[in-house]
Formats: C-alpha cells, sequence, structure tokens
C-alpha cells in the first residue's frame, strides 16, 4: 500500500495527493494526520487533490471525517484544487462534502488558512 | 496480472478497486467520452467495485464498448459477485440506506452517474450490476 507524505509549513500541515487513492490509503492518512496535527500543534490542514482525478463516496466521506476530527483538535482543514469534473460529479454522486472548506489552490487555501488564524 | 476469462478483472482486493478505476478510464477516454463523462463513469465504477468488495465478497468486473440501436457508441461494465445478493433492491437503491459502514451511495451514486443502470439479484444467488455510459 502506498502512503501520502504529510508536510509541515509553518502552522500548518500539507498533504498533496499524487497517487492513486486505495480505501485503506485513506483511513492511513485520516490516521496519521490526527496524530501529526497533535505531534506538532499545527493549527490548520490543507488537502491538496489538484492531481486526483476522482473522489467516489469513501474518499469523499473520508475528507469530511478529516475536517471534524481536525476542529475537534482546533485545526481548520481545506481541501484545495478540485478538478472541475471531479466537483460535477461529486454533485451527481450526492455528496456534499459537509463541514468541508475549499479552496480553488493551494495558494488561496493558506491565505483563507492564515486569514481564519489572524481574525481571532 | 491475471485476468481468468478473457476480459474478466478480478475483484478481490482493495488494488482491484484502483485496477478497474484505471482500466474504466483508459477505456472511456479511448471510447471517446468527455472528461466529466469520463470522471462519472470511472467514479460510478469505483462505487460498484467497492459495492462488490465488500458486499459481495468479492467478483469481478467485465468493461467492453457498446453501441445502441441507433449506432451510438459508448462503454458498458458488468460487475458481477456470487455473494449474498440484495433482498429488497428498491431499499438498496435509497439514498442514504446501507448494510455496512459506508454512505449508501453507492448504488443510488452509480445510478445517477450512468447513463444506463441494471441491477439484477437475488438473495443467496449473487448480484450483477450493469452500467452505460453514451457518448454525447
Amino acid at each position: 500500500m502506498e502512503r501520502v507524505p504529510i508536510l509541515k509549513l509553518g502552522r500548518f500541515l500539507l498533504v498533496s495527493i499524487q497517487i492513486d487513492l486505495e480505501d485503506r490509503t485513506v483511513l492511513t492518512l485520516q490516521e496519521e494526520l490526527a496524530e501529526e496535527i497533535v505531534r506538532t500543534g499545527a493549527r490548520g490542514v490543507i488537502i491538496d487533490i489538484s492531481a486526483v482525478d476522482i473522489v467516489d463516496s469513501f474518499i469523499g466521506r473520508t475528507f469530511s471525517t478529516i475536517a471534524s476530527m481536525s476542529r475537534l483538535m482546533d485545526a481548520t482543514t481545506v481541501v484545495v484544487g478540485m478538478r472541475p469534473a471531479v466537483a460535477i460529479t461529486l454533485v451527481e454522486l450526492g455528496l456534499s462534502l459537509d463541514g468541508v472548506r475549499t479552496a480553488l489552490d493551494l495558494d488561496q487555501g493558506m491565505r483563507l488558512l492564515e486569514a481564519s488564524l489572524d481574525g481571532r | 496480472m491475471t485476468t481468468p476469462p478473457a476480459g474478466e478483472m478480478p475483484i478481490a482486493s482493495n488494488d482491484d478497486v484502483v485496477r478497474i478505476r484505471r482500466t474504466v478510464r483508459t477505456a472511456a477516454s479511448a471510447a471517446g467520452l468527455s472528461l466529466v463523462d469520463q470522471t462519472k463513469i470511472v467514479t460510478a465504477a469505483s462505487e460498484l467495485a467497492r459495492n462488490t468488495l465488500v458486499h459481495g465478497g468479492g467478483g469481478s468486473a467485465r468493461v467492453e464498448e457498446a453501441t445502441d440501436a441507433q449506432g451510438r457508441a459508448g462503454l458498458r461494465i458488468v460487475f458481477t459477485d456470487e455473494g449474498p445478493g440484495i433482498a429488497d433492491k428498491e431499499q438498496a437503491m435509497t439514498d442514504g440506506w446501507s448494510t455496512g459502514e459506508g454512505l449508501g451511495l453507492g448504488l443510488s451514486g452509480a445510478r445517477r452517474l450512468a447513463d444506463e443502470f441494471e441491477l439484477e439479484s437475488r438473495p443467496g444467488e449473487g448480484t450483477r450490476v450493469v452500467l452505460v455510459k453514451w457518448i454525447r
């Protein structure tokens, strides 16, 4: 099973998904992120899915779970870079990614996180 | 990779689900489906491959070209398992209905993403699901 690396970037954790996501990979990422948020005291998580060509119900649900979980540990999650075809498909699939904040790209995702921290 | 009968891809592990996504993507692109339609059919195939694995106890998938009576071309994917089957098909097609820990969007979502959807299942005799996406 391949793993998705988690990078620390200032106060945030950055996850850039560059591989085909199998269910176990997604679950491992969820667990490792929880541990990394606590270990590093990160205040935000950015998940870059610009290289992800499909998000099905399992993957989408995991993004929601990661967002809820990180919120409980005082970190905000932003999913960035969703491809237009993926967004169209998610809506038709019936998945709304409840509680997940999104931004068009990494840059805007960073700005969104920084603004949410500075606003406190 | 070993594919017993020609064109049948085994679904026995999470790796196989990923392999089926790739095969469907390649076939959908070769068939001439638009990028959005490719994404829809790959996503639908991912849902059904996972269902076959989790609820059907494994099975197989076949990806083939399709042609309708008017000569329109498309892509057909057939998922087959010999698992416990589905007792109430109508209930299984309802959004949010799930026997497992999923969201219950697998069957209903896949039906919305495909142009044609067929579900055959009997308790104790397994399940067969056919997806078709036509070129617009």
